[in-house]
This record gives structure tokens, C-alpha cells and sequence, in this order.
């Protein structure tokens, strides 16, 4: 089984510590992971601000560069959904002849394909308060949406619960959106931010050290209020604590 | 910047009355999450509330015609309106034929949608709002800000002053209860001397030729009680085939809407009571263009029980008024679109995708899908905000190759070295204005992978297996 990393253009330049935390957990659970050069975006920025048609070359790329994986992983769940949702259309393809089908969220991947009963390395003393990104949650099934009357379940609440010594929390709006939304944060400005310093403020009410999610699109937009307020508290990506003393 | 963008600046520059109006629409989701987990088949209800929504708009003839025949065959004047006009014209001849002068309405989205209260009163009509909330937006000529709760941005001390100023209540006095009661005197005084009564309709069941009314006032049992003449009116989709659609849709209505096992009252009117006439209308005006329209049809299914509104993180923040279209949230975004794209176009930016509106819908509208859809049509229509289309241009460029890619981190690398601050949060920085920008680092995860992983990714991996619990 040959596994893909797919890492976001945010990821790459901002964030490249989740990239190299993915790696290295993926590496530990015995998966034969490769890093295709030469990625650059899938395309999602443009059509969530209305644009989709521009996103076809990305796409196009992506497929090239990942067509001989079985799998492709990123630690991205708004990404990855992009993906999965839209190539088909933008493709004019069928899911199962595209991207699609292969594509995953690094924890949905680990959590239902590779399946560790334990995460021996890991460790990670601190509170966290568990950030339950839109996309993650409500279109790949990370966890129950609030919303649903579903068996109540999260994927990366399981997988923190590996890790030793780490105290798992969540806000009171368990699911509420951070406010980021891509373009929409720069287009809908103060609605937006407001959106994010509420949800920082109810992450910081569980008394967490730190927020983590699956997203790191949701923690740079509460890291970007959490910096200007100089609030007490810090983000994290979700791979970065499972991966630790990696 | 959208017109959207513009209004929620302002309503959410008043940030404790930004957060007080978020949370008392919180607590009403809240209130709908309890009904919602308190039904074990709550989830098949909505499949099912969907799959019959959708099978009745794909056969609306058959059932409108079913009903129109039963409708008639009970008693009841069956009227047919192709547009808003047509649906005002229709209903200011009835009363006009019965010389009527005042006229008390129940809560009706149809009759803001046609406009009807203005053009009554043009001409010497009055029109009363039955529904507290919506009669204190009527004193405060102002439209509803919610279609289910329409006053729910007003509070309660402004009501009083209201109620002062109009009803003659005691001043600075802003007790709930005694607000209530002054308004159900000043309500009975317009049920008592009402010419005529007109009344929504939630469901039209085609079997039977009746319709529903759900209230939480009795306002349109009071209302259609006394005068001699009942006029309803329904958008085409309001139509449902029977008893047993009833019973699904009536379950997942007002917990939706509000959190309660049912409305308070349920009325369904089959005939008129002897002496009194009974009109119905039923009015298209643009609903069999949306029927058309295979995007977006699924809008058809919907039962205006405002929970989109209610769940959405974006119409908590920025109130009804912030969008130009008179029904907000994503409920309003679409329908607004539907009705007239240049005119609304301007709400398609409030929404960030969070889809929580799909989840929340009883009969599963792909709500922020749509959304995402419209947005997809704006710059076909000439709509598309040219900010944004300038923001695209400049990343398709940047993320066009890898080449590119990397050679724009640098550039970004640099420039945020060597800018001051001034210049990085300057005016144009909409996300700067209230929150840090992330920084560039000093390796990008390529750059890393090149130097130090790749080496290990080809050696073997069964090193990596035998280390490893598990086994793939």
C-alpha cells in the first residue's frame, strides 16, 4: 500500500511542522509514505469565493501527481473535503475515477484504516480543548454534528485518548464555526472575526492550554485573534500531539 | 465589500447587543437540539419529511388539483394568482365585494413576500398583525427581522417604550407579562371589530380539501372566529398529499422552529361555518420558475421554519436587517437569488460554508450547498465582487506552478521582512483589521522534505513496519 501526503499551500509555507509531524506518524504506524513534489494547491480558495473554474488546473495537477497512490492522506479535513466533494464535478469525472475515492484525512485514515490500538510514543501533558472543524465534521463524518440525532462519536477525541498524560476537553458550542470560511473571512470581515473571538473565548472557558483540531486553516484564524489579543492560549494541530517524541 | 458585509459591520459595531442577539437565537437551536434528540427516528423523520416534500413538487398539479376539487366540493373559494399583483389584486376584490375596512392578519411570510399590508392600506384597507411580534414591528414600521420569531432583535425595554408611546402602557414599565397582557387588550379590540380575517396556511392536505394553520397565539383562531370572512393564502408548494404527510411534517415543525413538541395551536379549516365565507389563494409568483430550476428546486421542500436561521453562526452576528432581501439567513440567501440575482446578490457573502444549516433543515435542504452554487453563477451574471475576482487572479498566478509557488513564499517571506507594520495591517488588510496575519517560515514543508525526509521515506519500510503495532 502506497500512501500519498498531500500538503495544503498553507500547510507547506506556514505550517510545514504538520507536514513533518504527518510524515513521521505515518512512518510510525508502518505506512509506506511518499511526498510527491511539486504540490501546490487543490483549488479550494478560489470556488468556495465563487470561482471554481479556476480551481480545474489545480486539480488536474493533483490528480497527475497522485495517480499512482492508493491512498492519499493530508492533514487538512477542509482540503481533503474539497476534494472528495468537488473533483468529480470539476473533473467531469466519476468519483471512484478520481482523486476522490483515494483521498483522506489524516486522522479519518488512520482512525479507519490503519486502526493503531495504541499510540506508544505519544505524549502530551496538557489540557486541550478538542476544535471540531465545519468541513472535518459536518462533510467527511469526523465526528457527530451537533445537529444530528446520531450515535455520538469523534474520530480525533479517540485518537487523542492514546495519548498519554493529555486531559481532553471541548468548548460549550461543541461545533460552532471559527469563522474563517476562506475568502469569507477577508469578505465579511467583522463577522468573521467576531465569529473567531467567540470561539476562542469558549475554547479558553474549558480552562485548555491549548486548542487543537484537524484543520489548520481554523487554528491559523484563531491563532490570528488569539496573537492579537494576547490571549493565554495557544493552537496546535491535531498530527503535531499524536506525533510527539517522534 | 457586499451590501451584507456593510450592514453586519454596523450591527456588530453594538458588540453586547451583537452577543445578546447571538445568544438568545442560540438558546432557541439549543431548544430544538433537546426536541431533536428527545424523537429516536428523528433522522428517518426528516428523510422522510424530504422524499415526500420532493415527490409532492414533482407532482404539484396532481395534488394542487386534488386539492382545489376538495377544497371546493367542502365550501371553499379556490383562487389562483401567478404573481404577487395578481395575488394583491385578488385579495383586495374580496374584500372590496364585502365592503370590507379592517382586516386582521395572522403571521403570513406570503404576504410580506407580495407586499400586501402597503398596498391594502393605499387604499383604505387597514391591515392588522394578529402575532405579537409581528404587530410590534407593524407599531414600529419596521419589517420582521426573523420569519418565525420577527421581533426577536427588539428588547423587551424598547417594547415597553413601544407600548407606551402607541398603547399607552405605564411608563418605564417592561414587565413581559404585563406587555403581553396590554397587547392582548389591544389585540381583542381589532379581532372584535375585524370586517375580515386572513390567515397563512402552513399545509394544504389534498385529500381532504383543508388546510392547517399553526399558531403559538391562537392569534388566527381569534382572528377567523368572528368576522364573516376568512381569506387564506398559500405559495403553490404549501401543498402536501395527506393525513399521513401531516403527521411528519406537523412532528418536526415547531421543534424545528422553536423547540416545542407542537405549536400551541393546530387549526384546520375545512369549511366555513355556516354564514361565514372562506377564500384561498394560491399564489406561484415565481415558484414554478424555481421548479424549473434543478440547482436549486429542493427550495421548494421548505416548511419557513426558520431553524437555518436560528443554527446560522452569520445571521446570529448581523441580525435580520443585514440582509436586502426580506427573509435572512441561508434560507433568505437563496431564495433571494431565486427571486431577483442583481437585487440580492449582495447576501451570497454570508455565509462561511460551516454547512450547520444542512444539518438543521427537517426536510434536508442542501441549504449551504446552494449557497455554494450561487457563487459559482456570479461572475457568469456579471455579480462577482471584483475584489475577489482580483484576489483569484493574483493566487491562480501564484499557485499556477511550483515554480511559482515557491518563488511567492519567498517574495511573501521578504516582504513581511521588510514592510512595517503600517504597511502590512494598512486599510485595504481586511484580516489584519482584528487579527494577526500567520507568518511565512524560514523552510517550506517541500524545502524540509528535500533536505531531510526524503532520505528516509525510500529506505525500507520494513524498519518502520517492525517498529510499528500495527500492520498495513
Amino acid at each position: 500500500m502506497k500512501v500519498g501526503l498531500f500538503i495544503p499551500c498553507f500547510v507547506n509555507a506556514i505550517y510545514p511542522q504538520v507536514g513533518v509531524a504527518s510524515y513521521k506518524l505515518l512512518r510510525s504506524l508502518g505506512v509506506d509514505v511518499d511526498y510527491p513534489l511539486g504540490q501546490t494547491c487543490c483549488g479550494q480558495p478560489m470556488a468556495n469565493g465563487g470561482f471554481e473554474k479556476d480551481s480545474a488546473p489545480l486539480a488536474r495537477n493533483m490528480e497527475k501527481l497522485f495517480h499512482d497512490y492508493d491512498y492519499v492522506v493530508g492533514p487538512s479535513g477542509s482540503c481533503v473535503a474539497f476534494v472528495k466533494d468537488h473533483y468529480p464535478d470539476i473533473l467531469h469525472k466519476e468519483a471512484h475515477e478520481c482523486l476522490s475515492s483515494r483521498i483522506y484525512e489524516i486522522c479519518e485514515f488512520i482512525h479507519d484504516v490503519v486502526k493503531p490500538s495504541e499510540l506508544p510514543h505519544a505524549s502530551f501533558p496538557h489540557k486541550v480543548s478538542v476544535h471540531n472543524s465545519c468541513h472535518g465534521l459536518r462533510l467527511l463524518g469526523l465526528a457527530s454534528p451537533s445537529e444530528l440525532n446520531i450515535p455520538h462519536f469523534s474520530k480525533l477525541k479517540d485518537l487523542l485518548s492514546m495519548v498519554d498524560g493529555i486531559e481532553i476537553t471541548e468548548p460549550s458550542r461543541v461545533d460552532e464555526c471559527c469563522g474563517f470560511g476562506g475568502m469569507f473571512s477577508v469578505e465579511e470581515p467583522a463577522v468573521s472575526a467576531c465569529m473567531g473571538q467567540d470561539k476562542v473565548r469558549d475554547h479558553m472557558s474549558t480552562g485548555a492550554e491549548y486548542i487543537t483540531g484537524a484543520d489548520s486553516s481554523c487554528l491559523m484564524h484563531m491563532e490570528g485573534v488569539i496573537k492579537r489579543e494576547k490571549l493565554p492560549i495557544k493552537t496546535i494541530h491535531i498530527v503535531e500531539i499524536l506525533a510527539s517524541n517522534l | 465589500m457586499s451590501s451584507h458585509s456593510k450592514a453586519a459591520e454596523k450591527f456588530i459595531a453594538d458588540r453586547p447587543r451583537t452577543d445578546w442577539h447571538n445568544q438568545a437565537l442560540w438558546f432557541v437551536r439549543q431548544k430544538r437540539d433537546n426536541m431533536a434528540r428527545s424523537i429516536p427516528e428523528w433522522e428517518a423523520l426528516r428523510e422522510a419529511a424530504a422524499r415526500t416534500k420532493m415527490h409532492t413538487i414533482t407532482h404539484l398539479a396532481y395534488y394542487l388539483e386534488m386539492f382545489e376539487r376538495n377544497a371546493t366540493a367542502n365550501g371553499i373559494h379556490v383562487h389562483w394568482a401567478k404573481d404577487a399583483l395578481e395575488h394583491n389584486e385578488t385579495v383586495y376584490n374580496i374584500l372590496k365585494e364585502h365592503g370590507v375596512k379592517h382586516l386582521v392578519k395572522s403571521k403570513s411570510m406570503l404576504a410580506e413576500e407580495c407586499g400586501l399590508s402597503p398596498y391594502l392600506e393605499e387604499r383604505g384597507i387597514e391591515a392588522v398583525e394578529s402575532d405579537l411580534g409581528e404587530r410590534i414591528m407593524q407599531l414600529m414600521h419596521q419589517p420582521p427581522s426573523h420569519i418565525v420569531l420577527p421581533a426577536i432583535h427588539v428588547k423587551r425595554q424598547e417594547v415597553g417604550e413601544l407600548f407606551e408611546r402607541e398603547l399607552g402602557t405605564e411608563h418605564g414599565n417592561s414587565d413581559p407579562t404585563y406587555l403581553t397582557h396590554a397587547a392582548r387588550e389591544h389585540l381583542r379590540d381589532k379581532f372584535l371589530h375585524a370586517d375580515a380575517a386572513m390567515t397563512g396556511v402552513n399545509f394544504a392536505v389534498a385529500s381532504s380539501g383543508a388546510f392547517v394553520v399553526c399558531t403559538n397565539e391562537g392569534n388566527a383562531d381569534m382572528g377567523t372566529s368572528f368576522p364573516k370572512l376568512h381569506i387564506a393564502i398559500m405559495g403553490l408548494e404549501k401543498v402536501i398529499p395527506d393525513y399521513d404527510a401531516l403527521a411528519i411534517y406537523h412532528r418536526l415543525l415547531a421543534r424545528s422552529a422553536t423547540g416545542q413538541h407542537s405549536t400551541t395551536y393546530t387549526s384546520h379549516y375545512k369549511r366555513p361555518v355556516e354564514g361565514q365565507e372562506m377564500h384561498i389563494v394560491i399564489v406561484d409568483n415565481g415558484r414554478s420558475k424555481i421548479l424549473g430550476n434543478p440547482v436549486h428546486r429542493n427550495m421548494l421542500r421548505c416548511l419557513r421554519c426558520g431553524s437555518c436561521m436560528n443554527t446560522c453562526p452569520v445571521y446570529r452576528r448581523s441580525g435580520g436587517y443585514s440582509y436586502s432581501y426580506f427573509i435572512p439567513g441561508p434560507l433568505g440567501i437563496n431564495l433571494g437569488m431565486l427571486a431577483d440575482p442583481k437585487q440580492y446578490s449582495g447576501n451570497v457573502s454570508a455565509c462561511s460554508l460551516c454547512m450547520s444549516c444542512s444539518n438543521v433543515c427537517p426536510v434536508k435542504i442542501d441549504l449551504g450547498e446552494q449557497i455554494y452554487s450561487w457563487r459559482q453563477e456570479l461572475d457568469t451574471l456579471g455579480l462577482a465582487n471584483p475584489v475577489k475576482k482580483g484576489i483569484v487572479k493574483v493566487l491562480n498566478t501564484a499557485l499556477g506552478s511550483p515554480g511559482m509557488f515557491h518563488f511567492c513564499i519567498k517574495a511573501g517571506r521578504l516582504g513581511e521582512k521588510i514592510s512595517p507594520r503600517g504597511l502590512l495591517y494598512c486599510g485595504a488588510n481586511a484580516w489584519g483589521r482584528s487579527r494577526e496575519l500567520p507568518e511565512f517560515t524560514a523552510r517550506t514543508f517541500e524545502q524540509i522534505w528535500k533536505e531531510e525526509l526524503s532520505s528516509t521515506a525510500s529506505c525500507n519500510t520494513e524498519t518502520a513496519r517492525k517498529g510499528s503495532s500495527t500492520n498495513i
